[in-house]
């Protein structure tokens, strides 16, 4: 079989050289493919970036992290009844549910009036009050200071932790810890600023302060009624159905809901909206890779076009090459090689586009960094041979097939 | 002296059918070629020269009758395998040369090895070695279109050597060049005849006929002379021997 690497050898050589004798016409030819593999790449690599940086945010929550929200049936809300959930639920769940822990309650202080203002510096800000487990469920880790600790809740003290963008817009010289902020008009010390997290989605994940659950229910005065956010962390994985079921069991009891009525709540884990974020960034790179291999089709229509040119312009040299000894398998091979060399030539091209392409829209727009996967680049280095191959073999065979001597005395 | 025939051809037709006639462009046609023969095959156009020499070169099937090449049956062959004696046996020179345009002296002359799937180094050395043969060896970067018709020439006769085939078979080599070049060329036609090859010229120019020893007429399709050529082969001889 040397016989047959030495014939590719010298096959893709001469590939090579022929592509090369006409540049602008071989860039012409590959173009369509070019396009359609930088498309790809391009589309692929930001989608894939996105994905990656949302992966990473859940990866900070744990797959084991459950959280409980409200649910208002859109018959209720027309009815103006809202769903609650409560303090007492938060510890009814905390106390009832066998493996579950760091269970913590959220509560988001809405409206106008959520204003932080230090010297003056006053601006608006997402608040929340939340207990010291909030840490272990969301992965927040101080820059500087310390995070809240048991006695911090029990306590009521007024302590704040901020998000770095909230430290900015605020405009604290120095260090922020031990500065005091208003926060709803009563005074905050800052005990801490937390790590950057970035921009997911285009929203700010460092704008935010977290205050002591007892301290913000103190906040908004007699509201204990007010509706909170649950979470809480599952201890084994396999816990998590059973969990749930137990929660909605106890919730629907402290509900009253009857038996055939909706639940009035929403329980998710991570695990699930990661898996729906999944399937969802899945299907689009599907769709957009439909839509683009009908652009590569395009491009190789186009190459099976010009080789049958080729083939017409070089009769007279397949003539000669036939004379000389060549068999039909070795002007078949060597116009497959030179339709093959040129796709992976425009797929390495359109590749690079559309990696400078990603990046730059990435660069541009808010979106994270964009990543090419492996499976993307084999994918379509694999696309572009296919294309020389299946569109290269027609102009091959009209070559191979040839008369020789009708092939040498073409002018 | 059967054994040193190259090549035997047995009652040789050709039948083409052009519309609703058919006619013979060659017709009992039977020829053997002696090793070391220099023949001029002559004949005025639609004689059958041509037809003839693709027939020997084995690019053609005859439609009848029966060619030995070293003993094998030639015309019961499959295509691959006549490409394989084309590539082995058989070295082409044309009229207009039929260089790949895109290849240096140095590739043209080792393409036909690349189909004999022979590795690079060994391909440079029998290349660079056929190119010294024809005294082209400060040339071999060249790409044709840097080179005189007679380098061109010289490059395809090159080639043709470059397998050592059994036979050269040489369709009007002259017919392009200037007279002083054509005298080069057949020159070096003398001293490879000299060297112990077998040649075959397509010709209808007479000079040229006059050089070789052995001189075969065709006309309408048919052998009508076949004859040596006293005179040219010791004028032949004498030069082959003034080359040495």
């Amino acid at each position: 079989m040397s016989n047959l690497r030495f014939k590719i050898i010298e096959g893709t050589r001469s590939a090579a050289q022929s592509v090369f004798a006409h540049r602008f016409r071989s860039f012409l030819t590959t173009l369509g493919i070019i396009i359609g593999v930088a498309s790809v790449i391009a589309v692929v690599s930001v989608v894939q970036g996105f994905s990656a940086n949302v992966s990473a945010q859940f990866d900070g929550i744990g797959t084991n992290v459950i959280s409980i929200d409200r649910y208002t049936p859109p018959k209720s809300r027309l009815q103006g009844k809202y769903a609650r959930l409560t303090y007492e639920d938060f510890l009814k769940i905390k106390h009832q549910v066998p493996g579950a822990s760091n269970v913590t309650p959220n509560l988001q202080m809405w409206g106008s009036n959520s204003g932080v203002t230090y010297r003056g510096q006053s601006v608006s800000t997402r608040i929340f009050g939340t207990a010291s487990t909030y840490q272990k469920l969301n992965a927040v880790y101080c820059e500087q200071g310390r995070f809240f600790n048991v006695s911090d809740d029990k306590s009521r003290r007024r302590v704040a932790l901020i998000g770095p963008s909230l430290a900015n817009k605020l405009e604290i010289q120095g260090s922020p810890i031990g500065q005091h902020i208003s926060i709803l008009g009563e005074w905050f010390k800052v005990i801490c600023v937390t790590e950057q997290k970035g921009k997911l989605f285009g929203f700010d994940q460092d704008d935010f302060a977290l205050v002591p659950f007892s301290a913000a229910q103190s906040l908004i005065g007699g509201h204990w009624g007010s509706n909170i956010q649950i979470s809480l962390s599952v201890d084994k994985l396999e816990q998590v159905p059973q969990v749930k079921r137990n929660i909605t069991s106890i919730l629907r009891r402290a509900h009253k809901i009857d038996s055939g009525e909706p639940n009035d709540f929403e329980i998710s884990s991570a695990d699930q909206m990661m898996k729906t974020f999944e399937s969802i960034i899945g299907s689009t790179t599907l769709v957009l890779a439909g839509i683009v291999s009908i652009s590569l089709l395009v491009g190789g229509i186009g190459i099976m076009n010009i080789m049958l040119v080729s083939v017409t312009e070089r009769t007279r040299e397949i003539g000669i090459q036939k004379a000389l000894g060549a068999t039909r398998f070795d002007i078949l091979l060597q116009f497959l090689i030179e339709a093959i060399f040129l796709c992976l030539l425009g797929g390495l091209i359109g590749l690079l586009l559309g990696f400078g392409a990603g990046s730059l829209i990435s660069n541009l727009t808010d979106l994270p960094a964009a990543t090419v996967p492996m499976w993307a680049i084999l994918l379509s280095f694999g696309f572009s041979a296919g294309i020389g191959l299946i569109f290269g073999i027609i102009p091959a065979a009209k070559a191979a097939n040839l008369d020789p001597i009708d092939a040498l005395r073409y002018e | 002296m059967p054994k040193n025939n190259v090549i035997e051809l047995r009652e040789i037709a050709k039948h083409y059918i052009m519309g609703e006639e058919g006619f013979y462009a060659l017709e009992g046609i039977n020829l053997d070629i002696h090793l070391n023969d220099y023949i001029a095959i002559v004949g005025s156009s639609g004689s059958g020269k041509s037809t003839l020499m693709n027939l020997l070169g084995c690019l053609d099937y005859p439609t009848a009758g029966a060619y030995k090449l070293k003993g094998t049956d030639v015309a019961s062959l499959d295509e691959n395998r006549l490409a394989e004696i084309r590539n082995r046996e058989i070295g082409f020179i044309f009229q207009n040369f039929n260089l790949l345009p895109r290849a240096t002296a140095l590739q043209n002359v080792m393409q036909p090895l690349v189909y004999r799937g022979l590795a690079k180094s060994k391909r440079l050395e029998m290349a660079k070695n056929a190119l010294n043969m024809v005294g082209l060896q400060d040339r071999m970067q060249h790409f044709p279109n840097q080179l005189s018709g007679g380098q061109r020439q010289r490059v395809a006769i090159a080639r043709a050597l470059v397998a050592k085939p059994a036979i050269l078979l040489a369709d009007e080599p002259t017919g392009n060049l200037d007279s002083a070049t054509t005298i080069d060329i057949m020159a070096l036609f003398d001293r490879l005849h000299g060297d112990g090859q077998t040649l075959i010229v397509v010709t209808h120019e007479q000079e040229i006929a006059d050089r070789c020893h052995r001189v075969i007429t065709l006309k309408d399709g048919h052998l009508i002379s076949d004859e040596y050529n006293k005179i040219a082969s010791t004028t032949s001889q004498k030069s082959a021997a003034s080359d040495v």
